[in-house]
């Protein structure tokens, strides 16, 4: 039977839609002209300038603190959740406890944002870097919970079993077995937590205070305020940067990047 | 009876152990999202009917004038615009989404693979660099205005930026991947052969498109809803980089209470608006599913 070419043709398309502004970037970094537009000659007087911003790299050594620490947290949080989501997965208590780890994932950020705010000020804490972790943590858990708990369904526990009847007790045969074969889901479940919390604008804003900036607030104030072809180069950057860290994703879990876009 | 080898003393021996397990795995993160999420959720309601005070903090006592200030036609207008940013934006996401979803689901599986990287990967991207790309290119001295011109379709004076029509043309590009993913994998496990059956009973191909496939991946349309319509709700950043004064949706104005007014209860009535809106489809897809499913929530568990 003939199929018809339509889908094929929108396809083609909106794969166009999603790259051309990607690929117009990249080009634009290495554009000599201040201002964008019309093509001045290639250069990388763009990336050169980048190394003369002390904010951009002051911003930059916060965030990778920030999501060094949130990854951290999460990972152990999200683990021991997706342990007994999966563990206890018949339980009242459980019930409660994944609505608690899905909702997240459907709030609009704005609203985390502001109510963590609201939060923050009402119980008198100081707005900064300690505040962004705790933000960042919060949304991340979620995260981290639902691809580890992926992982534990195709789990074969009864490798777990053969352990104890070995003689292991629960601690060694959760050190010794069940967190090595895990490891390429922790792996996968950590990249996605950096990522998200090297990446996250909205909420880190809401909480961020004045002292605190991080990479992403400060290509925002950069947007605001005009340097375009810094930014440009920038974002060159981030981008070689994520792409990295997508190839190794998806080196580490056949599956990752489909569940980091949950 | 002897202490140890009965089954029932066993059985109790066993239970507070596995119970002690299931609350010492469960605790840290119940803990931490009843804390950081739930209650600064609830907490919204409540500061909302405090008054503001001067030194952008919250005040003492009890007013109900915040609430009563979302009366203002100001607030109405703003919550329709986003009502209607959000519908328009769902259905152009859904009208790509269904073909590209299609289209990948019918590649061959090598193709298959490759393709869903390049709906994929784009996305992995900064959230604000994307924005940011649009902007430079829907700048007066970008690429897109410039071959519009050429073309003769758009105006020299006219500007592409700062307008709705942009605000929805980058909230479909933000959101439109969340569409894809959905609707693709529901058609990937549909069975074809229905379409085939269809067209052999007589259907032409748009009716049995829209009466087999369709209902067919019914689920990952509406994940495809929620995952588009939510978001564009709350959405924030997009329309303050790339929208105008005419263009301000909820998610600017809570943002402006806060970072220009700091007007912390005004921005929580603010958010109370904007937490019913989301609820109402939540609810609605809850209420649809359970008729025929089981709910998004606990279907996702296996996926």
């Amino acid at each position: 039977m003939k199929r018809s070419r339509f889908p094929f043709l929108v396809t083609g398309a909106v794969l166009i839609f999603f790259w051309l502004p990607i690929l117009v970037l990249i080009i634009q970094s290495f554009n000599a002209a201040r201002f964008g537009g019309a093509w001045q000659g290639f250069s990388f007087k763009w990336y050169a300038r980048l190394f003369h911003e002390p904010a951009i790299w002051e911003a930059a050594r916060n965030t990778l603190l920030i999501a060094l620490v949130v990854t951290l947290v999460s990972l152990v949080l999200g683990t021991t959740s997706a342990l007994a989501l999966h563990r206890f997965a018949k339980s009242r208590l459980q019930r409660f406890h994944y609505t608690l780890i899905y909702t997240p994932l459907v709030v609009p950020e704005i609203l985390m944002g502001i109510s963590l705010l609201m939060a923050f000020v009402a119980a008198g804490l100081r707005l900064g870097m300690i505040t962004i972790v705790l933000a960042h943590v919060t949304f991340c858990i979620s995260y981290v919970a639902l691809v580890v708990l992926g992982r534990l369904q195709d789990f074969d526990f009864t490798i777990v079993e053969a352990a104890r009847d070995l003689g292991a007790n629960g601690w060694t045969a959760a050190r010794r077995i069940l967190l090595p074969m895990l490891a390429p889901g922790l792996a996968a479940a950590g990249l996605i937590a950096f990522t998200l919390s090297v990446d996250d604008f909205v909420i880190t804003f809401f909480v961020a205070g004045p002292g605190a900036t991080t990479l992403p607030i400060r290509v925002y104030s950069m947007i605001k305020h005009g340097a375009t072809p810094l930014i440009n180069a920038l974002s060159t950057l981030l981008l070689l940067v994520t792409f990295g860290t997508v190839f190794l994703s998806q080196r580490l879990s056949k599956s990752g990047a489909m569940e980091g876009g949950i | 009876m002897t202490k140890s080898s009965s089954p029932r003393r066993l059985r109790k021996w066993a239970m507070p152990k596995k119970r002690f397990g299931e609350w010492f795995l469960t605790l840290p993160s119940f803990v931490w999202l009843l804390l950081f999420f739930f209650v600064p959720t609830a907490l919204v309601f409540v500061l909302a009917f405090r008054p503001a005070d001067p030194f952008g903090g919250i005040g003492r006592g009890w007013t109900t004038a915040t609430i009563r200030a979302l009366a203002d036609p100001q607030y109405l207008i703003i919550a329709g615009r986003t009502l209607w940013v959000s519908l328009l934006t769902t259905a152009i996401c859904l009208g790509l989404a269904v073909p590209t979803g299609y289209a990948i689901a019918r590649a061959p599986l090598r193709r298959r693979n490759f393709l869903l990287m390049l709906v994929i990967v784009p996305f992995w991207t900064s959230f604000l660099i994307r924005i940011f790309a649009w902007k430079s290119i829907l700048h007066p001295e970008g690429l897109i205005k410039k071959i519009l011109v050429t073309l003769g379709w758009v105006s020299p004076q006219a500007s592409l930026l700062y307008n709705l029509g942009a605000v929805v043309l980058v909230t479909v590009y933000t959101f439109l991947p969340f569409a894809v993913l959905p609707i693709y994998a529901a058609a990937e496990k549909f069975d074809y052969r229905l379409i085939e059956a269809a067209r052999d009973l007589g259907a032409r191909p748009f009716q049995a498109f829209r009466a087999i496939f369709l209902p067919g991946i019914r689920q990952g349309l509406m994940t495809a809803v929620l995952v588009v319509f939510i978001p564009s709700l709350g959405s924030y950043v997009i329309p303050d980089i790339v929208g105008g004064p005419g263009s301000e949706l909820l998610g600017n104005k809570i943002a402006q209470r806060v970072f220009v007014d700091r007007n912390l209860p005004l921005a929580g009535a603010l958010s109370i608006v904007l937490i019913l809106a989301v609820l109402a489809p939540l609810l609605a897809v809850l209420v649809l599913q359970r008729k025929k499913e089981r709910p998004v929530i606990v279907r996702a568990e296996g996926s």
